[in-house]
């Protein structure tokens, strides 16, 4: 039996970016937050709930560009180019916000600095990764095996937009991951928080589905052409179903359904970009075959992935449960 | 300020500035990981709480060195397509495949323990908590297996084709992951970052020791420090001429550069020791040399012909004043490090390691010596290998981005000032973690969150050790 194997590490990849997506989005969306709650000890606690686990959560990013360079080295090589401000305005962000996680402790006087760069570099990043997301939806020409735009073709009111979008979705997601870990005050107005970016985010969303298909025809005729209609109905019904779950969980006080289907909400606006996307690498110029490595390349690496993620998924899940349950305000290594 | 620079000078520029603030990272965190699993083991064997009380000490300066080498490594990881494209899609096909198993096996693995090791002793128990710990130290050791492949087949490239879209494709995995210098320049980088470790350790030890605070825990780790310099120096001066000999034999133009051999020498070549090398008149200006020993040492043989620069066409030239003084500068550190090592061991010997404040002094001095010879290794090289990225077969000339200069100007100038404001404070941080451990109490700042009790989860007898020790 032959397999399509740069079709199964599309999947794959795919994976990695949405695992990146959902799990760093939370530890970004606490540090976008950040400038609304002043108080100290509410920001360590706010901090020490991601402290553990922004690490692994950073890695997925690193598997997503790394894997792309791997086993798509013709999407890698023209992606980033035409993507080079914002990607370089992300790493920056990341630097600022990832030694934020040590430096904060090691000082009193320069604590504020520290704080904004976990709260600047946390929306820098965000917003950087949605206008890239939105630049990558619109469309990178691709001529000779190189990027054939210019260097400000990223740079649209639509992106403008989708960066929007995903910086107040990420606030969604790490309020409703702080209503999950943390007590008290602290909780309620995370909760408070969770539910005005609820609306939102269902709005960005909203404005960002509708616009997509009137980008390009071929996405057009995705989501209004028969077949392919049918997920033109069922994905919207799924997303109003996690929208009534997250808003009765906020209501219900519930702890831990709001975040799960806040994740729902992200899980499914990624799956209709996916829609959208395929047979795509880099839409309108590169499918996932063309874009694909070697054979060789792409057989060699995924006999490792094969063993090695459901692996990574046991321990990075080990380290979640053992960080499980509410923070303790007392709690920190520093 | 950037104007006469071209792309590609300016993306190497940026390469050459983020990678070396990389390395350094590296370097302290492969040899610190490896420290605090030994520190961790001999506290669970011998219940002795020096080592605890090191390993805690140690833990929160790896905290700040770790989180500084993964922000500066996302961004190399980035580069690759950003500046250097066209390189990105020829070897993609054989670079990203090993960097990507250094993150399913490396990266996942340091990141996902690494918050057990840091916040969890008292959730998971010792023993747990040591194989964390032991996790973390691994993974240190696999990313640089994977990342020194990696850059040994850019060097020594093996067991590969090119396809007709001019793509590197593999052939023959085997021979692509043990190519050639890949063995050499693992054994070298590992040695270079305990050593780089070892001493930036001693230092520590020793600067307290002349301070006369918390004698027992500065004597420790000084005493380990300094066997590790004794044992590892004289072992990495060995494996420097191996890999220096693996190199004449791939790479015989690095060589020349580094020894500064413009001429052939048909009848036994000289050991230029010093000099100015002078690349417009091909010759090394008031060179000091010993006649034959070059030949002694690359050859192995008195009277060996060595080729020099002037067999290979001028545009394939490495920059030879670059390497010829960022190897001397390598070389000569490694031995001021064996001096220490010996040093040491004449101490111990006369009973003077914990007292001999010269040796101390000389120990605090040597205290970065470990980094600048990382540097200086890398340089030599990375440079050497020009003008190739792929050694032989890629030009770097061929292998940039279709970018402009001022967009690689622009985000080169902005990873300048963000470096050195983010990574001048880490290392300020650092440093001042440093200078604190004498206190009695533990070194945590008084301004983080300290805990005051066991959390409900894990077994009780840790949960009372870390309230016995205020973790």
């Amino acid at each position: 039996m032959d397999f399509d194997l740069p079709l199964i590490w599309a999947a794959i990849i795919a994976f990695a970016v949405l695992a990146y997506v959902v799990l760093d989005g939370f530890d970004l969306g606490v540090g976008i937050l950040f400038p609304l709650f002043p108080e100290k000890h509410d920001r360590d606690v706010m901090m020490n709930s991601v402290a553990p686990v922004w690490d692994g959560n950073e890695t997925w990013l690193v598997l997503g560009g790394g894997g792309l360079m791997a086993v798509f080295p013709l999407a890698y090589a023209t992606v980033l180019p035409a993507l080079y401000a914002p990607i370089i305005a992300m790493l920056i962000g990341l630097i600022f916000r990832g030694v934020a996680f040590e430096y904060r402790w090691r000082t009193k006087r320069a604590e504020f600095l520290w704080n904004w760069a976990f709260a600047g570099g946390s929306m820098l990043a965000a917003f950087a990764q949605g206008i890239a997301l939105g630049a990558l939806v619109q469309g990178i020409p691709v001529e000779n095996r190189a990027y054939a735009g210019s260097w400000w073709d990223w740079l649209t009111p639509f992106s403008i937009v989708t960066g929007i979008a995903i910086v107040v979705g990420y606030a969604l997601l790490g309020a409703t991951w702080l209503v999950m870990k943390t007590h008290g005050d602290l909780a309620e107005r995370a909760r408070a928080i969770a539910l005005k970016c609820c609306f939102a985010t269902i709005g960005a969303m909203g404005v960002v589905s509708l616009w997509t298909p009137f980008l390009d025809p071929v996405y057009l005729q995705r989501w209004f052409g028969w077949p392919t209609a049918i997920f033109s109905v069922i994905v919207p019904l799924l997303v109003l179903g996690c929208l009534y779950l997250l808003i009765k969980g906020i209501r219900d006080r519930h702890d831990v359904q709001p975040f799960i289907a806040a994740l729902g909400l992200f899980i499914l606006g990624y799956i209709g970009i996916g829609i959208s996307f395929y047979p795509y690498m880099v839409p309108p110029s590169l499918t996932i075959w063309e874009a694909a490595a070697p054979e060789e390349s792409l057989a060699f690496l995924l006999a490792g992935a094969l063993v090695l993620v459901p692996i990574i998924l046991a321990y990075t899940g080990y380290a979640y449960w053992v960080f499980r349950g509410k923070v303790d305000p007392e709690e920190g290594y520093h | 300020m950037f104007e006469s620079f071209d792309a590609t000078m300016l993306a190497r520029m940026q390469f050459a500035f983020t990678v070396s603030f990389h390395i350094i990272f590296p370097a302290f965190s492969i040899g610190l990981a490896s420290y605090l699993a030994v520190l961790e083991a001999l506290w669970l064997w011998k219940k002795d709480e020096v080592y605890l009380e090191l390993f805690n000490f140690w833990k929160t300066i790896f905290a700040v060195t770790f989180g500084m080498g993964v922000v500066s490594g996302i961004v190399m990881s980035y580069q690759f397509g950003t500046n250097w494209s066209v390189f990105a899609d020829k070897a993609g096909p054989i670079i990203g495949p090993l960097m990507g198993y250094e993150v399913l096996t490396a990266f996942f693995l340091e990141a996902g323990f690494l918050g057990v090791m840091l916040f969890g002793l008292n959730r998971v128990g010792p023993r747990l908590h040591f194989f964390a710990t032991a996790m973390v130290a691994i993974g240190t050791l696999i990313s640089a297996t994977w990342i020194l492949s990696a850059n040994s087949w850019m060097q020594t490239p093996a067991g590969f084709a090119v396809n007709e879209a001019g793509q590197f494709t593999p052939v023959d995995w085997w021979a692509i992951i043990f190519n050639p210098s890949f063995p050499y320049r693992l054994v070298h980088m590992v040695l270079a970052a305990y050593l780089t470790t070892a001493f930036v350790v001693g230092a520590c030890g020793a600067w307290h020791l002349l301070r006369q605070t918390a004698p027992r825990r500065s004597r420790t780790m000084f005493s380990m420090a300094m066997w590790m310099a004794a044992i590892v120096a004289p072992i990495q001066i060995l494996a420097g001429d191996q890999h220096g000999l693996n190199t004449l034999e791939h790479q015989p133009a690095k060589v020349m550069g580094m020894e500064g051999h413009f001429e052939s020498h048909p009848d036994g070549a000289p050991l230029v020791l010093f000099g100015i090398p002078n690349a417009a008149e091909k010759r090394i200006d008031y060179a000091i040399e010993v006649p034959k020993l070059g030949s002694l040492i690359l050859k192995h043989d008195l009277n060996a012909p060595l080729a020099g620069l002037d067999t290979i066409p001028a545009e394939l030239h490495p920059p030879v004043a670059v390497i010829f003084w960022s190897f001397r500068i390598m070389v000569g550190i490694g031995f001021a490090m064996l001096g220490i090592g010996l040093w040491s061991l004449w101490c111990r010997y006369h009973g003077t390691l914990a007292s001999d404040p010269w040796l101390h002094r000389a120990a605090v001095l040597m205290g970065p010596a470990g980094f600048v010879a990382v540097l200086a290794g890398w340089v030599t090289t990375e440079v050497g290998r020009q003008p190739y990225t792929v050694y032989g077969h890629l030009l770097t000339a061929n292998s940039i981005a279709p970018i402009e200069a001022p967009a690689v100007s622009a985000s080169l100038l902005a990873f300048i000032i963000v470096y050195f404001f983010v990574f001048g404070a880490g290392t300020f941080y650092i440093l001042r973690l440093m200078a604190r451990l004498p206190r009695d109490t533990m070194p945590e700042l008084d301004e983080g969150p300290i805990r005051t009790a066991g959390v409900a989860h894990g077994p009780a007898s840790a949960k009372s050790h870390g309230a016995h020790h205020g973790l």
